[in-house]
């Protein structure tokens, strides 16, 4: 395994060596959306060598107990980056790393922070056991040298509390499922401000590969009632009103649903399923048609079990 | 190792004639190997009217959707899909009879490949189109998620299906239970679904074919007839332990909104 990852990176370093003469380095623009928090923008687009995976938003948050942040990142290389940036921005180190939910682009940077720093809810540090290590191979092959030295690190601190108090920021915990099935959302107090996590994208398409589509429903209804002022969606810009994002992300969710649904019972085969139009609402949503083909692999194969009735004599 | 060894046996087997086998587009390292064992001394052409239909990604390698559309092409008699750098190139050999020559089916992929179709026409001459995909690696050497649960023998047999008619003829989808073993993981030798075969009224042939271990896990198949609404479409198909999948499913009329509503 070790071997083959070598290998990999090694043939993609080498691939791609001409493009990037110089070392690979991501760059760390934190953007101000309130007071005391910045948002590290993520490319709003499929992972891929040319982005280095850095597609998700994460989180900067500025206490008085030290600097908090919400996700990490796709990589070691930038864990380090993103810790560096954060303790520039904010003048105070980074003393906790929420982790919102599975996946690699949102938790593979943690190799460059203390365990003890990095929390979890129990689901996730659970799932994150058995799945987090089962994501490594893939990420070297799309990303290769981007990955180097990267190793997934598990959460040192189990979060059991619904909500975590820094100097005088105090941060709710949203313990929810649907996009995955562990997602933590958090409310900074202090501004109104909704880190959603991917239970929220913001035109970009969301992403389905373990989602529960009736429980990612249940947990939008729950976020829209917070009474926050803005959301932070997972990927996508920033939302300035509340419900924007959320809307759109169960708009696309139903649509997805329905149209996959109607596709199974016409009795449509999966690539016609995956090219069917995209409604022009959608239109201006990044990376809908990649998604939506996504999707088709991810909900077709259940959606036909439940649908289609047994024509077998057996 | 399995594959490597294959991989060799291919390299050292005798070469077929293959002086009319065109130079490949995608040029692909297996093509003039591959194409000898599948053409033989048959004319064969590359031609774009063969719509070979994959999306972009390779989501799932060992699940990946292609279709296969010759319908702007007549006088097909043959259609086989393929993968040049599976460890098992050959996925699904499909003569269509009476069926239109249209397949959709999902296949493993192991590495980054080219995946194509080739259609046979009646003089015997073939027509090939396609294009690489990147895929993950594996599809072809991880064990199947049914034989990881356990719970595949409970269902071998099974199939779902529909078959709508509508604008541009009766689709029939057929969803198999099957953990299609491709013999490359230790102890599980190959085995999977092998025949299909559909007949309608008055035996009529909707199409049979022959199916690899190279199709993905619980094979699901579109193919596309002239069947009428309220006749019955008859499947006898069977594994390569002799479990037989047979059934029968009545044509239904299209719901003049599904066409519609899936868009
Ligand atoms: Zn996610």
């Amino acid at each position: 395994m070790i071997g083959r990852r070598a290998v990999l990176a090694g043939l993609a370093g080498a691939a791609a060596a001409p493009a990037f003469a110089q070392p690979l380095a991501y760059r760390i623009m934190p953007e101000p959306v309130a007071a005391g928090l910045w948002v590290v923008r993520g490319a709003d687009a499929p992972i891929a060598m040319a982005n280095g995976g850095a597609i998700a938003n994460i989180t900067i948050l500025a206490t008085d107990a030290g600097t908090v942040l919400i996700d990490c990142g796709p990589s070691l290389r930038y864990g380090k980056a993103l810790k560096a940036a954060a303790e520039t921005l904010t003048g105070k180190p980074v003393v906790r790393v929420y982790l919102t939910h599975l996946h690699p682009d949102h938790v593979y940077g943690a190799a460059a922070f203390a365990p003890a720093v990095l929390a979890a809810t129990p689901q996730l540090a659970t799932l994150l056991k058995s799945e987090g290590p089962g994501f490594s191979d893939g990420m070297y092959r799309l990303l290769g040298d981007w990955m180097r030295g990267t190793e997934f690190t598990a959460p040192g601190t189990i979060l059991s509390a619904d909500s975590e108090t820094f100097g005088t920021r105090r941060l709710r915990l949203l313990p929810l499922t649907g996009h995955s099935p562990a997602d933590l959302a958090i409310l900074d107090e202090a501004t109104g401000t909704l880190i959603a996590g991917d239970l929220v994208f913001h035109d970009r398409a969301p992403s389905t590969p373990h989602a529960d589509l009736a429980k990612w429903r249940a947990a939008l209804t729950t976020l829209k009632a917070l009474g926050h002022t803005r959301v932070v969606p997972g990927h996508g810009p920033i939302d300035p009103t509340p419900n924007a994002a959320i809307d759109q992300t169960r708009d696309w969710l139903d649509w997805v649903e329905t149209t996959l649904r109607a596709a199974v019972a016409a009795g449509e085969d999966n690539v016609a399923a995956g090219n069917t139009p995209i409604p022009p609402r959608f239109g201006a949503m990044q990376a809908a048609r990649y998604e939506l083909q996504r999707s088709v692999s991810h909900l077709y194969p259940a959606l036909e079990a439940e649908l289609l009735p047994r024509i077998d004599t057996r | 190792m399995r594959r490597l060894l294959l991989a060799g046996m291919l390299l050292l087997a005798p070469v077929a004639a293959q002086a009319k086998l065109p130079a490949d587009p995608l040029a692909s390292p297996m093509w003039q190997r591959l194409g000898g064992t599948l053409f033989g001394d048959d004319t064969v052409r590359f031609d774009d009217r063969v719509k070979v239909v994959f999306p972009g990604i390779a989501e799932d390698q060992h699940s990946f959707p292609v279709s296969v559309d010759a319908r702007g092409i007549k006088g097909v008699r043959r259609i086989i899909l393929f993968a040049d750098l599976n460890p098992i190139p050959l996925a699904v050999d499909f003569t269509p009879e009476g069926a239109q020559p249209f397949l959709a089916t999902r296949i493993k992929l192991d590495q980054r490949t080219p995946v194509r179709a080739a259609v046979q026409l009646e003089d015997g001459s073939w027509l090939v189109s396609g294009g690489w995909i990147d895929a993950a690696g594996g599809g072809c050497s991880a064990p199947p998620a049914s034989r990881v649960k356990g719970d595949w023998a409970e269902h071998l047999g099974e199939v779902r299906g529909v078959a709508l008619r509508g604008g541009d003829g009766t689709h029939v989808r057929l969803a198999f239970r099957h953990p299609m073993d491709t013999g490359f993981v230790a102890n599980i030798p190959t085995y999977n679904l092998q025949d299909v075969a559909l007949t309608g009224a008055g035996g009529k042939h909707y199409g049979t074919m022959r199916i690899e271990a190279s199709v993905a896990e619980d094979p699901s198949i579109t193919v596309i007839t002239d069947a009428a609404v309220g006749e019955d479409i008859v499947l006898r198909g069977s594994d390569t332990n002799g479990i037989r999948y047979d059934g029968s499913i009545a044509v239904r009329a299209a719901p003049a909104d599904a066409a519609v509503a899936a868009r």
